[in-house]
């Protein structure tokens, strides 16, 4: 098993023509996901990755042709929402929007649509998800993996590629690793990931690192201490020395009326019954002193 | 992107909100002539407020009453020119002081964990809501708009009701819905009124008549969306921006100044807190924030190391790269190149890790870089330059 992504993922790539589209399609496939589709509006008829992936106009066309259930976003940010909304449209169950830098109230609609169409959006502005050994999703390096059955849940884009690597480096490997994205208004968030590592008889351990910024953290904490008290559970909070009221490079990461601060989460966290690492490099030992044994 | 006050008024009056009549001066003759103005027109007194984008402006002594023109000379000498926290104040609104029968909240704010627009009402105006919402929760009101409607005529008036607002109903309604139209017109993170004010004005006939009007604004805008309005760009306060802001955002870098020693140079926002994080655990203190984003080339890396250097109290840099799409090797020439050219030399540590980290191992070590491994380890290195190079720079 694993979450989100799999065997049974069938890709199709939104913007799979375009410069980064196509770079990230090539990683992907090269990870040994299955991209069944492209789609690139006027680009219809055309191939792409060496014709190895036939490119449609539409989602809906894509779709009936070729049976893809998942979506990768590539989209620019002006055009990202209708993308989102156009796949959800479609019937695809899964969507992963990469895209950065999007206008956080046009998101608000996108979510909306989303959830009517009983779909699950990740992101945007997120890295994607990787399950180890069977398919990755997004822009997330295939080398920082090891196949194994820790779940990593981030808002971050390279700092989880530091916490995975280190997880590797000592032997510790992952499940399934989700990028949810570090923008204000995202459509999976920790709580939602938790869920699903709750229900995946292949994930066995929880390692989710956050940042400063809202009170996602400390929802999903609250839940895991109920839900999760027996699964050896690790987290990292970014952002300790973050000062109030500036937008640490994400757009969601802000401490604004003295809320969303690292101390507050951190806190959520132990009395969660986390175990909240000083480094990323501190998480596989951490996961050892709480009784992970993978 | 945060706006003045008196740009805000102009966005909600764009928007149809009840705003009383303002004028903006940059001087004190200004300042006066707007003074006279409008205690011409019939104001028995005049607010002259500093313009500045921190809280906290009135306890600074930067909102004070004149009730003659001689004394908002006065008034305006003392403000212009003021420094609050940081800030010099570089101009002022000039209003008719209000006759204000009774203050409220109310503001139009993004609510990330419900994914939709809250209305936030409060009948406790004029106080800072974050302490209300601390000792009276239950004192304010919250509703959220429609996803895909926006706020419905209905919610508004619930709303109205439910602040105490059955009497300037209409007035309420209009301001609910402006607020909400305001921040979806100019993609606003924040549209707020504080003080929501009724006033007691002179109608027409000499009566004494009561208006529910925006008394204060305060605006933020979505960075993300700016470039889908270039008007407001031309909202973003000189002033108030630091010349190594505006240097970083011009080439497409976040960078934000803190108050450490240690230069940090990193690439993704979350990664970039980390090292931060790291060097504070190590013992030294970060200079700053600065994400050089994906993909980052040779040029982007020169101009971060000029922002970094121009900071004078740097004195060692840390520069920490975990190549995905960023590709290590592009980074360390870009290291090298910068090298080359700027201005003063301080201790510098390098790791550079995942695309091409071996390619870029090899160039650093060719023109003698100090390199690190782990991230903690390249935290620990930067401190240790850092106090070296204080200790060397410090008179004996």
């Amino acid at each position: 098993m694993s979450v989100l992504v799999g065997p049974g993922t069938r890709l199709l790539v939104q913007g799979i023509t375009g410069r980064e589209g196509e770079f990230h399609s090539r990683a992907m496939q090269a990870y040994g996901t299955q991209i069944v589709a492209g789609v690139t509006p006027g680009k219809g008829g055309q191939q792409a990755l060496d014709g190895t992936v036939p490119v449609f106009d539409t989602v809906t066309e894509a779709i009936a042709q070729t049976g893809a259930n998942t979506s990768c976003i590539f989209v620019p940010a002006g055009g990202a929402p209708d993308a989102v909304m156009e796949a959800a449209a479609g019937g695809i169950s899964t969507i992963f929007c990469i895209t950065e830098g999007i206008p956080t109230l046009d998101m608000i609609a996108a979510v909306e649509v989303v959830r009517r169409a009983g779909a699950t959006l990740i992101g945007p502005n997120c890295p994607g998800a990787t399950s180890p050994g069977s398919a990755k999703v997004g822009i997330i390096p295939g080398s920082v993996h090891r196949e194994g059955r820790v779940g990593v849940v981030s808002r971050s884009g390279t700092l989880t590629y530091e916490a995975v690597q280190a997880m590797t480096d000592a032997g510790v490997g992952q499940s399934t690793c989700v990028g949810i994205g570090g923008d204000p208004i995202i459509g999976t968030t920790f709580l939602d990931v938790l869920q699903l590592f709750a229900a995946d008889p292949d994930t066995d351990a929880i390692v989710l690192i956050g940042e400063i910024g809202g009170a996602a953290e400390e929802t999903a904490a609250a839940w895991a201490a109920e839900h999760l008290a027996d699964v050896p559970k690790v987290a990292f909070i970014a952002g300790r020395t973050a000062p109030e009221g500036k937008r640490m490079g994400h757009a969601g990461a802000i401490i604004s009326g003295g809320a969303g601060t690292a101390a507050s989460k951190v806190e959520a966290l132990e009395a969660a019954g986390f175990r909240v690492a000083g480094s990323p490099t501190e998480l596989p030992g951490l996961l050892r002193d709480a009784g992970y044994r993978g | 992107m945060k706006i003045q006050e008196a740009d805000a008024k102009t966005l909600l009056v764009e928007q149809g909100l009840p705003v009383p009549d303002w004028e903006v001066a940059h001087t004190v003759p200004e300042a006066r002539a707007a003074a006279e103005r409008i205690l011409a027109a019939g104001a028995s007194a005049v607010v002259i407020k500093a313009q500045v984008l921190v809280g906290g402006r009135g306890k600074a002594g930067g909102v004070k009453l004149a009730s003659s023109p001689d004394e908002a000379e006065k008034v305006a000498a003392a403000i212009l020119g003021m420094d609050i926290k940081g800030i010099t104040v570089r101009k002022v609104l000039v209003a008719a002081a209000a006759d204000i029968a009774r203050e409220f909240y109310m503001s139009a704010v993004l609510d990330r964990a419900e994914r939709r627009i809250l209305l936030m009402g409060s009948a406790e105006g004029g106080v800072e809501i974050e302490q209300v919402a601390v000792d009276h929760p239950e004192a304010i009101i919250r509703h959220h708009a429609d996803p895909l409607l926006g706020l419905l005529d209905y919610q508004a008036r619930e709303f109205a009701f439910a602040m105490g607002l059955g009497g300037h109903l209409k007035a309420a309604v209009a301001i609910a819905k402006g607020l909400v139209r305001t921040m979806l017109a100019y993609d606003a993170d924040l549209v707020e009124i504080n003080p929501l004010a009724i006033v007691r004005e002179t109608g027409p006939d000499g009566a004494s008549v009561e208006r529910l009007v925006c008394l204060d604004a305060k605006v933020t805008l979505d960075d993300s969306a700016l470039p889908r309005h270039p008007g407001l760009e031309a909202l973003r306060d000189p002033d108030e921006e630091d010349p190594a802001d505006r240097e970083a955002r011009e080439a497409g870098l976040t960078f934000i100044k803190l108050d450490g020693t240690i230069g940090c140079m990193v690439n993704g926002a979350g990664l970039a807190m980390t090292t931060m994080d790291l060097v504070k655990r190590a013992g030294g203190e970060p200079a700053n924030f600065l994400d050089i984003g994906g993909g980052a080339r040779a040029d982007k890396v020169a101009a971060a190391m000029r922002i970094i250097l121009g900071d004078p109290k740097v004195d060692a840099i840390l520069v920490n790269i975990f190549g995905g799409i960023t590709r290590g090797d592009e980074v360390a020439r870009g290291l090298i190149d910068a090298r080359d050219v700027q201005e003063r030399d301080v201790p510098m540590v390098v790791r550079i890790v995942g695309t091409n980290a071996a390619e870029a191992g090899v160039l650093l070590e060719q023109a003698n870089f100090a390199t690190a491994t782990s991230l903690d380890d390249a935290a620990e290195k930067a401190v240790a330059a850092s106090r070296g190079a204080a200790a060397q720079g410090a008179p004996s």
